[in-house]
């Protein structure tokens, strides 16, 4: 708490993605106090989903929970997960936030991470993490490797609260940490600059008409595929069809959609979904080798290092088939999925009959992101983005002072460039602490 | 008046509203058995198609031409003596549809033109006309739940795939009639009269429209397989809107056995021949005979007739 | 097959002419083919109605016209409904039709006269109208 105009050297970070990370081990490393709010149970972000990262295909998980552990373990760093900015007053250098500490119907203070409630619970619902194909349980963390490792109740699953039966994770937990009547809490933190790297979301699958209006179980997205090769995930990393659970041969994946279509959609480019894809269909030949993949492209956009070498290895050694086209429709046909597209490079109008189809979704911002930007005073673009300061020479401030951006919360990037953005908003923060005494 | 059944003389509650009706060239002729089902379901729907005075061809194409003002003249003639008769028109021809809808709304917006073409047929017509497919007023002014009670005789069993074509649906922005990639206005209705509706992939593919004069041969290729899908998806029956895609895909089945040997024929009706049977009218009064695939064998084995 | 391009031959009167008549800039299609992959009648065209555009747009007014592409288009408006830019291509396939409907020798592309016998009777009228807009001159 700094004094009537004293200048309060302690940051926020609102996001526990990798941009968010970053910042706040930067900072704490820094000698500065940190406060990473995170609106799920646990942080990691995007990168818990993911199964592998381009270029170099290495394990997301063992890059990321290095990263998770250090910041949960940081003495700077004080972890507000299941919580959210309800209101920001102040100005830079005494910023006073009010967060909402949600209710998660668990006792975190005498849970020990032991799992058995989660074990025992009996609910299994569409699980939002895994992008409906797996099921969670009504009480649970989002990965094995949580940080923190300590579960929440979803109520809209619970049969506790849907039908007052079960309680079975009460009964089962050897500390008796299960609340039922936990109710939200309100605190508030005086800082002096604040961070804001709330991530990204795709635009759900169930916009596109023209390929079903996600009514087609084997046509998923980019974040599925992951949960699907990932050994977390619903089906222990083979890559098998929701439908039937087959192990698909024939796979078409489509770039650009929702991206690059300002008549419909988006009229931007996502910029990863190059990258992702050619990811997706090199890891899926690696697990079926007698498996043909098909990616349908408008153009190839590897632009980071090493990223050009890596498409083209996914052309040559693994044979996946480049077709330079859009698809303009997509609908099941028995067990088959049925595909039009078309190879502008020859002209002619190609049909596939697919087993499974991977749309790379357009990045959006996520939905709240415009209403805490308003929380902030901060502005977003069209699309919901966060806006920076000046589109190319300062690209982590915005119009308020203290107050920054970092990660795909300004735009669509991949996890080099958000780690890069959140490196410079830290060292924004430390420039900014460093002009005040 | 229409001849035909009234159903036991009860005309089921009132509407207040009469609708101006514009037929269209076939409709009058070839496909007089549209016509007239529809105009005998309305009074027993309770509400009359009263035709427009006097009234010639749409053109059969919205031109697509932006220079081409000519064109546009048949079609906004249609709406300004409608619009002199009553404040509503409907038509069943989905082609008339499209072309009378998207001149309406052309000349609501495009003011240069509406002067020039209403300066043109020396009329002063605003734009303010509303347009009504048939099967909306059945949605919209009666409602399919309502329908479904009126209902005497339910096409119980008979797999019947709507399919809708183009002309409904496209461009959605002007047309606004459902959803252009998954529409189910039409499957809503068929079931309302109790018959199962099939969904196919190529309800919304085009049947190869005037190509049947051009390009016969690609019509024919355009029809069999929007026939092949319906039928791989079980329907027993094609149900259709438009004398246009009808002959596409009734008439020309004879064609579509020419080149595809095995081909089965499959039964097409006029939606409102449907609506007729379950309406409890004389199967001999809904012009069949104009029908190319007999569709009284598949009628009888349901035990509809 | 080689072609020479000047800032005379993109965009050239043939070019600007189809624009005109159609209303639609062809420099706006970045060549996607989502026309070509969902036209029902694109499987007896000889090039897609998106490489049309493409001569289109680079003046080969005689490739654009030699082709049977425009001809076969059924104007079922599904290319327009799902193209990414917006672009209406239904209506350049008409404005096609029609440069060449209008040029000075009036040629039609069908002829009444060939046609089977009992056609005129047995069509419906719907077809003749709208394909008598179509086809002649």
């Amino acid at each position: 708490m700094g004094d009537n105009g004293g200048f309060i050297k302690k940051a926020m970070v609102i996001g526990g993605g990798i941009a968010g990370i970053s910042a706040s081990i930067d900072l704490g490393n820094g000698g500065y106090e940190v406060v990473l709010v995170e609106r799920l149970p646990s942080i990691g972000g995007r990168m818990l989903q993911l199964s592998e990262t381009f270029p170099t295909l290495d394990c997301a998980q063992c890059t990321l929970t290095p990263k998770t552990v250090e910041t949960g373990q940081h003495p700077k760093i004080k972890l507000l997960t299941y919580s959210e900015v309800e209101q920001v007053e102040g100005k830079a250098g005494n910023f006073v936030v009010t967060i909402r500490k949600k209710a998660g119907y668990v006792d975190w203070e005498k849970c020990t991470g032991c799992g058995l409630c989660q074990q025992k619970c009996p609910s299994k619902s569409p699980s939002e993490f895994d992008r409906g194909m797996g099921l969670e349980k009504a009480i649970y963390t989002l990965s094995p490797q949580a940080v923190p490792n300590k579960p929440v109740i979803n109520p809209s699953h619970c049969r506790y609260f849907k039908e007052k039966k079960c309680r079975v994770c009460e009964k089962i937990c050897p500390v008796g940490a299960i609340d039922y009547e936990q109710q939200d809490r309100f605190v508030k933190e005086n800082v002096g600059a604040i961070i804001t790297a709330v991530g990204f979301d795709l635009i759900p699958k169930e916009s596109f008409g023209e390929y079903g209006y996600g009514e087609v179980p084997d046509v998923i997205d980019g974040l599925a595929f992951e949960r699907l090769n990932s050994a977390s995930g619903p089906t222990t990393g083979e890559i098998r069809r929701p439908s039937d659970g087959k192990i698909p041969k024939e796979v078409v994946f489509i770039q650009c959609t929702g991206s690059r279509d300002p008549e419909r959609y988006m009229p931007y480019c996502s910029r990863v979904c190059c990258m992702y894809t050619a990811k997706h269909a090199r890891l899926y030949k690696h697990k079926v080798h007698d498996g043909q993949a098909y990616i349908f492209y408008m153009d190839i956009r590897s632009t980071g290092k090493g990223y050009e070498e890596f498409i083209q290895q996914g052309m040559e050694e693994e044979g996946i088939l480049y077709l330079r086209g859009r698809v303009s429709r997509i609908f099941r046909d028995g067990e088959k999925v049925i595909v039009w597209g078309v190879d502008t490079l020859t002209g002619k109008k190609v049909e596939v009959a697919a087993d499974m189809v991977v749309l790379a979704t357009a990045i959006v911002s996520q939905k709240n992101t415009k209403d805490l930007a308003g929380r902030l005073g901060i502005k977003t673009d069209d699309y919901g983005f966060l806006t920076e300061a000046e589109r190319k020479l300062r690209p982590v401030e915005t119009d308020v002072e203290g107050i920054y951006i970092a990660g795909c919360a300004q735009g669509p990037k991949d996890i080099a460039d958000a780690v890069a953005h959140a490196n410079a908003a830290a060292s924004k923060v430390q420039g900014l602490f460093a002009k005040h005494s | 008046m229409a001849g035909g059944d009234k159903g036991e003389g009860k005309v089921i509650a009132e509407l207040d509203m009469d609708y101006l009706y514009f037929p269209g060239c076939t409709l009058y002729t070839k496909a007089k058995n549209f016509d007239q089902t529809a105009r005998n379901c309305s009074l027993l729907l309770g509400f009359e198609l009263k035709e427009l005075k006097d009234w010639t061809c749409c053109g059969a194409t919205f031109p697509l031409a932006t220079d081409n003002i000519m064109a546009l003249l048949p079609p906004s003639r249609i709406l300004a003596k409608a619009r002199e008769e009553g404040t509503a028109l409907t038509t069943l021809c989905a082609i008339c549809f499209n072309v009378i809808k998207r001149t309406n709304r052309l000349i609501q917006e495009d003011g240069e033109k509406r002067d020039k073409i209403n300066s043109f047929i020396e009329k002063n017509y605003q734009g303010d006309l509303q347009i009504l497919h048939y099967l909306e007023i059945l949605k919209r002014e009666i409602g399919f739940p309502q329908l479904k009670e009126k209902v005497k005789k339910p096409l119980a069993g008979l797999k019947t795939a709507a399919y809708y074509g183009c002309m409904l649906l496209r461009p959605f922005e002007e047309m606004g009639f459902d959803d252009k990639e998954k529409p189910t206005l039409f499957e809503d209705f068929l079931e309302a009269l109790g018959a199962k509706a099939t969904e196919f992939p190529y309800k919304i593919e085009c049947c190869g429209s005037f190509q049947s004069v051009g390009s016969p041969d690609v019509a024919t290729e355009c029809a069999y397989r929007i026939l092949g899908s319906a039928i791989k998806n079980g329907a027993e029956a094609m149900v259709s809107t438009c004398p246009m895609c009808t002959f596409n895909i009734d008439h020309k089945q004879s064609d579509i056995k020419q080149k595809y040997l095995d081909f089965k024929p499959i039964p097409v009706f006029y939606f409102t021949q449907l609506l007729g049977i379950s309406m409890g009218l004389d199967y001999q009064t809904l012009g069949f005979e104009q029908n190319a695939v007999d569709p009284l064998p598949l009628l009888k084995e349901k035990g509809l007739l | 097959m080689k072609i020479e391009l000047t800032r005379q031959k993109v965009h050239n009167e043939f070019a600007k002419k189809v624009e005109l008549i159609s209303g639609q800039n062809l420099f706006a299609c970045y060549q996607c083919g989502n026309c070509t992959a969902g036209c029902p009648v694109a499987f007896a065209m000889e090039v897609g109605p998106h490489e049309v555009i493409r001569y289109t747009l680079l003046g080969l007014e005689e490739e654009a016209l030699g082709v049977n592409t425009f001809w076969l288009c059924a104007s079922c408006l599904q290319c327009t409904s799902r193209c990414p830019k917006g672009i209406d291509i239904a209506r350049v396939m008409d404005a096609l039709r029609m440069v060449v409907l209008r040029k000075k020798e009036r040629k039609d592309h069908i002829q009444i006269p060939e046609f089977p016998e009992g056609f005129l009777e047995k069509v419906p009228q719907i077809a003749f109208v709208s394909g008598f807009r179509k086809f002649l001159s």
